[in-house]
């Protein structure tokens, strides 16, 4: 099986505290730890897993820019077959149908069966795998926290309320959007990235894949983040600025005054 | 103005609470004209949907279809596809059906696409500014959508408040005869139950319940000991179950258990929406959580600054020492 994972290189939020910048117009960018991000690592696995048990290859690629060739190195330690970077200053300002619309175009240079995108990044967004796949008029599902080959389809259960799972047969070729959990990602040491220091990372830009510069960048554009900003804090929680020993202490006395600790 | 449509989700014949909520967005967006409902599905539960939504939606759009009794989001695609008119702006709640369905639609209709919107700043024109947040809610932004060619836009459950409207004279409409056979390469098997898990986390007064802050699997049974002591049960957020720390039946949160407790000690979590959807029943809420901007701080009762490696096992030590001194 031939499989696409589309990942992003993000901020940490396990590594980070987000915060705005000075003229409030952005997070400030200055000595944030990147790395991949959480569902996207979970997609590959996922890919990596599959593909060892019925074969064939694992593609992974990037929209970004060249800071984000350390994520593609990694996911090439972890076990990917190729890693692909596509870089263009045209698709700066690109927002999520943007960034689909290039992976369409590259998703249609090639002959892949399944293509995996984590369910959501940074931005919370949750789009990208969906777009992609209407775009191709591929069948998706969201959310997937299991998949099982069957022949030319797939078995494949969703992430729906309360902890059920919601169980599809989806035919190939598909998008699917992966939900953290779905395994237990390798771990990849210094090592392991190293070894794969060599190995080329194919670079494409707008006009190896015949993107329309009028579908993609700012120009195109339909929705457009104006600022970031933190709200005004509710009511928010009585904070407690004793000593260690003295916040324990209030805590198990608010703890015990509503019927814990008996 | 463009019209504004809901999507309507429901169970059993019974409306989701999203659906009030989606019709308070649509008049913050529209104060002027009342917004259609769209209701999809088929049988007796959906006719007692579409009689019980006629306030405060204007028009109720009925989509009878035995394809659609189950709302497989590649049927319900198509359907809005072919039930829609041009350049509408759909609401939809972002929940896991939202997230299957909206992204691919606003392709299929090219319209725009704003995903976990939490609040409308305004409208110009065809500019609609909207308030939403990233970076698992760290950080808010603005963001501005052209609507000129349509929208579809998740909203968040829980983000916005039912309005007391007058009761309006209003109609159901039956389209289902503009949306004919419908067949999608994804078929819907069955719903697989979650599994009970080894303790039922929705039965105890009081939850230890830890998040990504407590670093590794090896250092759970700092949870377990304060939970012992206090007489509670240990619960947990959704990496520490992506993480396998702990079992699924533990998770509390929209894709996990819904939990009603008297008290709940949130250690090391962040506090994303996802997770606070699962507490219900206004719990006395304690956060401990070393990130001080940490979103938890904002919905908690009380917040204690520090890494729970180091306060859990304090609270141990002094929960032991108090215990002992009542038992004399």
């Amino acid at each position: 099986m031939e499989i696409l994972v589309c990942m992003r290189r993000v901020p940490d939020t396990s590594e980070n505290e987000i915060e705005l910048n000075v003229a409030g117009n952005d997070i400030e960018r200055d000595e944030l730890v990147y790395s991949v991000n959480e569902a996207d690592n979970y997609a590959v696995e996922e890919a990596l897993q599959i593909r060892d048990r019925v074969g064939g290859n694992v593609t992974v690629v990037t929209v970004g820019g060249e800071d984000d060739e350390e994520v593609l190195r990694r996911e090439l330690a972890m076990g990917a077959n190729q890693a692909v970077l596509i870089s263009d200053e045209e698709f700066s300002g690109s927002d999520g149908r943007g960034i689909a619309t290039i992976l369409k175009d590259f998703v249609q240079r090639g002959n892949y069966d399944l293509v995996l995108t984590g369910v959501q990044a940074d931005d919370g967004a949750a789009q990208v795998g969906g777009m992609l796949a209407a775009m191709l008029d591929y069948p998706f599902a969201s959310l997937v926290n299991s998949i099982t080959v069957d022949g030319e389809k797939l078995k494949v259960s969703r992430e729906i309320e309360g902890g059920n799972r919601e169980l599809n047969e989806i035919d190939l070729p598909c998008v699917l959007s992966i939900q953290t959990g779905i395994n237990e990602p390798r771990y990849v040491g210094m090592r392991g990235i190293r070894q794969v220091a060599s190995v080329p990372i194919s670079l494409l830009g707008a006009s190896d894949l015949g993107v329309e510069k009028t579908a993609v960048g700012e120009v195109a554009a339909k929705v457009r983040r104006l600022d970031y900003f933190v709200p005004a804090p509710s009511k928010g929680a009585e904070m407690l600025h004793g000593r260690r020993e003295e916040n324990a202490h209030k805590v198990l006395e608010l703890i015990a005054a509503r019927g814990g600790l008996k | 103005m463009a019209r504004i449509f809901s999507y309507i989700v429901h169970r059993g014949g019974i409306v989701d609470d999203s659906a009030a909520e989606l019709a308070a967005v649509a008049r913050r967006i529209d104060p002027a004209g009342p917004p259609t409902a769209i209701v999809t599905g088929w049988g007796a539960d959906l006719d007692a949907v579409c009689n019980s939504l006629l306030s405060p939606y204007g028009e109720v759009w009925k989509v009878a279809n035995e394809s659609l009794a189950y709302p497989n989001a590649e049927l319900v695609r198509q359907t809005l596809v072919k039930v829609l008119p041009p350049n509408p702006i759909l609401l939809v709640p972002h929940d896991h059906f939202g997230i299957d369905l909206s992204a691919g639609l606003s392709i299929k209709l090219n319209a725009a696409f704003v995903s976990d919107v939490l609040g409308i700043d305004g409208i110009d024109g065809d500019s609609l500014r909207m308030v939403r947040q990233e970076f698992g809610g760290q950080v808010s932004a603005h963001v501005r959508c052209d609507i000129s060619s349509g929208a579809v836009i998740n909203v968040r459950p829980g983000a916005f408040k039912p309005e007391q409207v007058t009761p309006i004279s209003s109609v159901v409409i039956d389209k289902s005869s503009a949306v004919g056979p419908l067949t999608a390469r994804r078929r819907y098997l069955e719903t697989i139950v979650a599994e009970a898990g080894d303790v039922d986390i929705t039965r105890h007064n009081v939850l230890v319940s830890i998040g990504r802050g407590m670093q590794e699997k090896d250092k759970v049974f700092l949870a377990e000991e304060l939970a012992e002591v206090l007489g509670a049960a240990v619960s947990c957020s959704r990496p520490v179950v992506d993480a396998k720390w702990m079992e699924k039946s533990r998770q509390v949160g929209s894709s996990g258990k819904t939990v009603k407790p008297k008290v709940y000690l949130a250690c090391g979590i962040s506090g994303a929406f996802q997770h606070l959807a699962g507490i219900k029943g206004n719990p006395f809420l304690i956060a401990i959580n070393k990130n001080p901007k940490a979103p938890i701080f904002q919905v908690a009762d009380v917040g204690v600054v520090d890494d729970v490696l180091e306060f859990l096992p304090e609270l141990t030590n002094k929960a032991r020492e108090m215990r002992g001194v009542a038992a004399k």
